[in-house]
């Protein structure tokens, strides 16, 4: 989710616009990639590769921060996550163009179905949060993955907790985003 | 319960035979207390097409747990060659079935045999059973099913198929098989998970939960022709489908109204109504065999535990109470026993309850069982487990005594669904 900014790339395109009509096909250094390159593409006007703002995706801003994790069978959101959600949620209030979807994830132990109502509580105590503090109805879905996309393959406790989550994903005015 | 079984290990060379890496490969650990001995000898006629029909009809068997398998030393045995019982009966065999595999005139094979008692010295009946060439197997489970019914006075769930998912490589694969693991189809293949496949009645359409459209969708696939209906997407989840007895209906959940919640939809995805009521988690209805209650899973206690209320809604009654995770409530076929999942210090265990007396048995020693799927007999239980970190399927006696191990070379196999009877 957290993407690396690169200036150098930014440069280099704005550079590229600039500058002499540039052939498309000659290996311009802008590309789109997602996955284990660590590059992030950034286009000009402070959007990213999927047209999001950069306030949501650069590591230095609390909103780039969009997992919250809960305890074993439990769906509320701790304490400590208050803080994050209020972020999120003054973010739609004042961006009422954009919507999130709210991902619930499980541990891989016990039932498959019961997990993913597990899933949905979580997604939905999010979504309640993020709605009570202004966020519209309309702006958030939440749905569920039960223990069916694992973030950490692993077996142990290391694992399971940190796929015991919600996600926080966004989707710009103009459709493009991260769902 | 390990200790008051025999305990024996019998690999059956199924792979060597059928080469396709989705194959599932069988293990039977235990034994039934008193294994009914019987001979199959081996069958005349076309002596491959015999050979796989005889082979077919004693791996059943003693796949089942409950024969013991009397070697026929060689003895070939048409179902109208004379049978010499004293002889058998001197071998151990109570029981001996003879028989013969013929090629038609219009080229469909004919499987012909003769069960005997060889203690009262009488046939106790035979059949023939006509297939393609390529569908000997089906002719000896055939066979198989008729032997198991005439000497444990029910019907066998040999000629059953079953439905499982398997992940590999980052895909997933529901397949349908014989019961025996043998003969495994494709039937959906995804990228995204799919689970809870549940057979139709009438053993032609699987229900099931695909996340292709990223989020849990409810399908109806017909498994002749592929074809595929949505049966309910609504905002939110839909999942845990389970027929209703007739057919018609299906009790699904659906998160679209706030909470994991029952409902039942008709077969074709009409007439939503909402069947539970509570501030929690409802979820894993299944019907009653008469078709009267559903069963189901909701943490509206404060943990999650196995409920009953009516086919159509109302009050709910709890049925476990031992533990804090009870889940996955699945009722025999005969009513009369519950099948569910207990976390016990932290390990997931098949467990039964009889429900007249609502003495709870826990029948494997496994950490992580998933999924029980009733044989239409009753007599087994299929339930996804894990061994080495791998997803593997095991078939328990619902006495717990017997075990037998499906796995899959290179998969994870898990979600499985037993078929019902064959019409």
């Amino acid at each position: 989710m957290t993407k690396l900014l690169i200036p150098a790339l930014l440069s280099a395109l704005i550079v590229g616009c600039s500058s002499t009509p540039v052939d498309e096909t000659s290996g311009a250094p802008v590309e789109s990639r997602n996955g284990s390159s660590g590059v992030a593409s950034v286009t000009a006007g402070g959007l990213d590769s999927r047209g999001l703002p950069r306030e949501l995706t650069d590591p230095k801003s609390q909103l780039s921060q969009r997992s919250i994790y809960f305890d074993l069978d439990k769906y509320d959101v701790k304490p400590e996550y208050q803080d994050l959600v209020a972020a999120h949620a003054k973010y739609l209030v004042t961006n009422r163009g954009f919507k999130v979807l709210i991902q619930g994830n499980t541990d891989e132990r016990g039932s498959r179905e019961y997990n993913l109502s597990l899933g949905q509580k979580r997604a939905d105590a999010v979504k309640r949060s993020l709605v009570m503090l202004g966020a519209k109805e309309e702006q958030v879905e939440s749905v569920s993955l039960g223990e069916e996309k694992p973030k950490n393959p692993g077996h142990d406790d290391a694992a399971w907790a940190e796929n015991r989550r919600a996600d926080i994903l966004y989707r710009a005015p103009d459709g493009r985003g991260e769902f | 319960m390990p200790q008051f079984f025999r305990k024996f290990l019998v690999l059956l060379a199924l792979l060597a035979a059928a080469g396709a890496h989705a194959q599932l490969s069988i293990e039977i650990t235990g034994a039934g207390a008193n294994r009914i001995p019987v001979a199959i000898a081996n069958f005349a006629g076309d002596s491959a097409a015999a050979q796989v029909v005889a082979s077919t009809v004693r791996s059943d068997l003693e796949r089942s747990g409950l024969f013991k398998l009397i070697d026929p030393a060689g003895a070939t045995l048409d179902e109208n060659a004379p049978v010499n019982f004293a002889d058998w009966k001197g071998r151990g065999a109570d029981a001996l079935a003879a028989g013969s595999v013929s090629r038609g005139p219009d080229g469909r094979m004919q499987a012909r045999f003769r069960l005997y008692d060889t203690q009262k010295q009488v046939a106790l009946g035979g059949a023939v059973y006509v297939t393609g060439p390529e569908q000997l197997r089906a002719a000896g489970h055939r066979i198989a099913d008729y032997i198991y019914e005439k000497l444990t006075g029910e019907k066998g769930f040999f000629s059953t198929r079953i439905a499982y998912v398997v992940k590999s490589g980052g895909q997933f694969k529901l397949q349908i098989a014989d019961a025996d693991g043998q003969n495994a189809a494709t039937a959906l293949s995804s990228t995204d998970p799919i689970i809870s496949p549940v057979w139709s009645p009438d053993g032609t359409k699987v229900a099931y939960v695909s996340f292709e459209k990223k989020k849990p969708v409810i399908y109806v696939h017909s498994l002749a022709s592929g074809q595929r209906q949505v049966v309910a997407n609504f905002k939110g989840s839909n999942s845990a489908p389970a027929w209703s007895p007739d057919g018609r209906k299906l009790a699904i959940v659906l998160s679209k109204d706030g909470n994991s919640q029952i409902y039942s939809v008709n077969a074709d995805g009409s007439g939503v109504q909402r069947l539970s009521q509570s501030a929690g988690i409802d979820t894993e209805p299944r019907y009653s065999p008469d078709g009267s209650a559903i069963y189901f899973t909701s943490d509206r206690g404060g943990s999650p535990q196995v409920y009953r209320m009516g086919a159509n809604g109302g009050d709910a009654q709890r049925v476990t109470f031992e533990g804090s995770y009870n889940v996955s409530p699945r009722p025999s076929p005969d009513g009369k026993t519950l099948a569910f999942i207990s976390r016990r210090d932290g390990r997931f265990q098949l467990a039964v309850m009889d429900l007249a007396s609502k003495q709870v048995q826990i029948l494997t020693d496994s950490v992580k069982d998933e999924s029980p799927s009733f044989a239409p007999n009753g007599r087994m239980i299929l339930i996804a487990t894990e061994i080495g970190g791998r997803g593997v399927l095991t078939a328990v006696s619902s006495d717990g005594r017997i075990k037998q191990r499906l796995s899959v070379a290179g998969g994870d196999v898990r979600e499985p669904a037993w078929g019902p009877f064959n019409p």
